[in-house]
């Protein structure tokens, strides 16, 4: 009996997902839409975690708001745009290319180059000085 | 020049420990507000009480304070006495965001009402466009409808002095 029950118990699941809604899709592409983007969102009001994979109330809501669009016939570039004039840049974790966003997208290659010229300097002081050392020997 | 790049290192230490200690004091939940500068977004919602429409146009002309509150929200509490006392030099509306009217309604019986105007917002939809996070926030809308500052979270004795005050005087009022 005990093993019975024990059984049982395990057949009821503890684990939750965080987006527990079910929605109703007109076509797969639509699906994957919405589960692309919900990735893409930031939930506003945690630290690094996307609406779809967020528990708080407001990922809930931007996702039934993200539901809707979609369904509307939103496109992706609506959609963003939708959530930045209400929730600011924060939002995309993908920040789009632009002016502001010069320094965040093409610093890294900026600081390469910068190191990369840097030990080239090195390398050819070093060898003009063992060249120097071979002369005076 | 040899002696120079000897202080390089240094010099790029003091950079970095700059940047780093600078980031110490910043608030990472602080987040700018989309909606500073531009005008308060459009609504057709209802008064709490007698269920009256209301829509931008019956907001006050003077500068206000609109004040996102729910029963269900703790810090609402906690900021609900300094929002009564705030109420006798700023009107403030309050938006009851996500709520029942019941649990509003009683909320406000029991704590008192420091709102000149209640905006029912249950769906949330309001809140939406105002780029609320969640409960409590505030916005200063100034005389011409346009919003001043974001206050994520309570408004205190602290938070009004650093935050709204400056604004209040930068408007004249």
């Amino acid at each position: 009996m005990r093993t019975w029950i024990a059984a049982g118990l395990l057949l009821i699941s503890l684990t939750s997902s965080a987006a527990i809604e079910t929605y109703q899709f007109d076509s797969a592409e639509q699906e994957a839409r919405f589960r692309q983007l919900g990735l893409e969102l930031r939930c506003p009001k945690c630290q690094n975690q996307a609406i779809g994979d967020s528990d708080a109330e407001i990922s809930g809501d931007l996702r039934a708001e993200l539901y809707r669009m979609i369904k509307a016939g939103s496109t992706d570039r609506e959609i963003k745009d939708f959530m930045v004039a209400r929730y600011g840049r924060y939002v995309l974790y993908k920040p789009p290319l632009d002016r502001q966003t010069l320094v965040l997208w093409f610093g890294p290659v900026v600081f390469l180059l910068i190191g990369g010229v840097v030990v080239a300097l090195r390398i050819r002081q070093s060898k003009r000085a063992l060249e120097q050392g071979d002369a005076d020997a | 020049m040899s002696r120079l790049t000897l202080w390089l290192p240094l010099v790029v230490f003091a950079v970095l420990v700059g940047f780093f200690f600078r980031g110490l004091s910043l608030d990472p939940n602080a987040q700018p507000s989309a909606l500073i500068g531009k005008p308060l977004p459009q609504f057709a919602l209802t008064e709490l009480h007698t269920k009256a429409s209301l829509s931008k146009a019956d907001l006050p002309k003077t500068p206000f304070l609109l004040n996102v509150w729910a029963s269900w929200c703790i810090t609402c509490q906690v900021e609900h006495p300094y929002l009564t006392d705030l109420a006798n030099t700023l009107p403030i509306v309050g938006l009851n965001y996500k709520d029942t009217e019941r649990a509003a309604q009683n909320w406000l019986k029991k704590l008192g009402d420091p709102y000149t105007m209640h905006v029912f917002d249950p769906t949330g939809g309001m809140g939406l466009d105002l780029g609320v996070a969640g409960a409590p926030e505030t916005f200063l809308v100034d005389a011409d409808g346009i919003v001043r500052v974001r206050i994520q979270g309570e408004v205190n004795a602290r938070v009004y002095r650093e935050q709204i005050a400056p604004v209040l005087r930068e408007l004249g009022q």
